[in-house]
């Protein structure tokens, strides 16, 4: 494996970006930098600017106000980043899966690496989620 | 001719071995106990050891992206300008420590200049990036140089007259060791104080990290920075974390001796400096630009003033 990837593995700056949910997930995400969780073990930072970034977190049910914004922050990421699918709403759109408001799930609009389930999904269940990713790209090259 | 080239090698040497290398490394290293000692103040586990050299090479491997508008020479030549001004302080400083012999008239003035441009660049940067949050970012840091300068100076001024009038760095540390170290008189404790504070804002850590706040303008002037120019950055600042406290040792506390024993002793207020910024930045919360200008031109000026009167006075 390359070196480049190897370190962008060992730290992963994480920008956090909803697209229109409920706040669950997000207050989620926001758990697994108290000091019960701390991700920064892993050398994960959250990043306040998407130039920083190098993991995207999704939540919500990309609607189409915030679909514009997400293609726009997409583009925005510094190569090569990964993007991570928390919750339902990002995975299948969820109860709003029959909205006129959500046409499209967030897979068929940027490429996803790993997708975390849950309504909303408990912070150990994040972290797996990204160990996992971690795992995987580790095992692929 | 051959004397030159072996004096242009052994220059080279310096800035090269001394003061971009070993700097960087004990710059990363400090980075690594700061962000360590944060996380064992809030309960948490931090980060392994490597952390800080592992962020910098991904960094490196990452793409560089210049915001559309911008001005493209600017903004990726300002972190390579603060760079240049860091690996030269620390040659400065290297030099008078290990070399006094070596140092030239005049270098506290020069290392005086030198310690700005780190910020200078930073402030370039914020207006080269054609965002408003940098710019906000960019012209806090000004006003935060204009208001931590004028009180820094003036401390430096307390080391000049305690050590004799001299503007040398290797006669301030020889000064020191024939008569003990300026922090021992009461003029030099209330200098510390003051360059203590000064550090803090030069380092825009918390009190004074008002330019980068994080919550309110996202990083403020690199918020526009990937890649390349980020890990520079980074790694200024982090060099920095070392220069600094460096640099106050050089001045107040008789400096670092290399021979023997003596290196465990400097390695000793090295490593108590980092702990009493980190210290500083973990138990304040952040303060308003006017309040920050406030504080450095109010009280910190007058203890200055106090201290260089004092200094006079031969206390």
């Amino acid at each position: 494996m390359s070196i480049k990837l190897n370190a962008l593995l060992k730290s992963p700056w994480v920008f956090h970006l909803s697209t229109g949910s409920c706040n669950n997930c997000d207050i989620e995400i926001l758990d697994c930098l108290t000091p019960r969780f701390d991700i920064e073990r892993f050398g994960m930072l959250l990043a306040g600017s998407i130039r920083h970034a190098d993991v995207l977190l999704v939540t919500g049910s990309c609607n189409r106000q915030s679909v514009e914004r997400l293609k726009k922050l997409y583009e925005q990421v510094p190569k090569p980043c990964l993007v991570v699918a928390i919750g339902e709403c990002a995975l299948s759109r969820g109860m709003f899966i029959h909205s006129y408001n959500c046409p499209e799930p967030l897979d068929k609009i940027i490429p996803v690496d790993v997708y975390i389930p849950g309504c909303p999904p408990k912070p150990e269940a994040i972290i797996a989620g990204v160990v996992k990713l971690i795992g995987k790209i580790k095992n692929k090259k | 001719m051959t004397t030159m080239m072996i004096n242009a090698l052994n220059y080279s040497v310096y800035l090269l071995i001394f003061g971009f290398l070993l700097t960087a490394f004990i710059g990363l290293f400090a980075s690594w106990v700061d962000r360590k000692v944060t996380a064992r103040v809030q309960y948490r586990v931090g980060p392994p050891l490597l952390q800080p050299l592992i962020d910098i090479v991904k960094l490196l491997g990452k793409e560089t992206l210049v915001p559309a508008g911008a001005s493209k020479m600017t903004f990726l030549t300002a972190p390579v300008i603060g760079l240049a001004g860091a690996i030269l302080v620390a040659t400065i400083l290297w030099m008078n420590n290990i070399a006094p012999g070596k140092s030239f008239v005049g270098d506290l003035i020069v290392v005086l200049y030198l310690l700005t441009i780190p910020s200078l660049s930073i402030i370039m940067g914020g207006f080269a990036s054609r965002n408003p949050l940098a710019s906000i970012g960019a012209s806090r840091e000004m006003k935060l140089v204009l208001g931590y300068e004028l009180p820094f100076i003036l401390a430096m001024l307390v080391i000049v007259i305690k050590s004799g009038f001299t503007i040398r760095l290797a006669d301030i540390v020889l000064y020191q060791t024939h008569h003990g170290s300026i922090i021992s008189s009461w003029s030099g404790v209330l200098a510390f104080i003051v360059v203590i504070m000064c550090t803090q804002a030069k380092l825009a850590l918390v009190p004074f990290d008002i330019p980068e706040a994080e919550t309110e303008i996202v990083g403020g002037p690199l918020i526009e920075y990937s890649g390349t120019a980020l890990a520079i950055y980074k790694l200024t600042k982090n060099m920095l974390l070392f220069i600094l406290p460096f640099f106050i040792i050089t001045l107040f506390l008789g400096g670092i001796n290399l021979k023997g024993v003596d290196i465990l002793w400097g390695l000793l207020k090295y490593v108590g400096l980092v702990a009493l910024i980190t210290v500083i930045r973990n138990t304040n919360p952040r303060v308003r630009i006017d309040q920050a200008v406030n504080f450095f031109w109010g009280p910190m000026t007058t203890i200055s003033v106090i201290a260089v009167l004092l200094a006079l006075a031969g206390k």
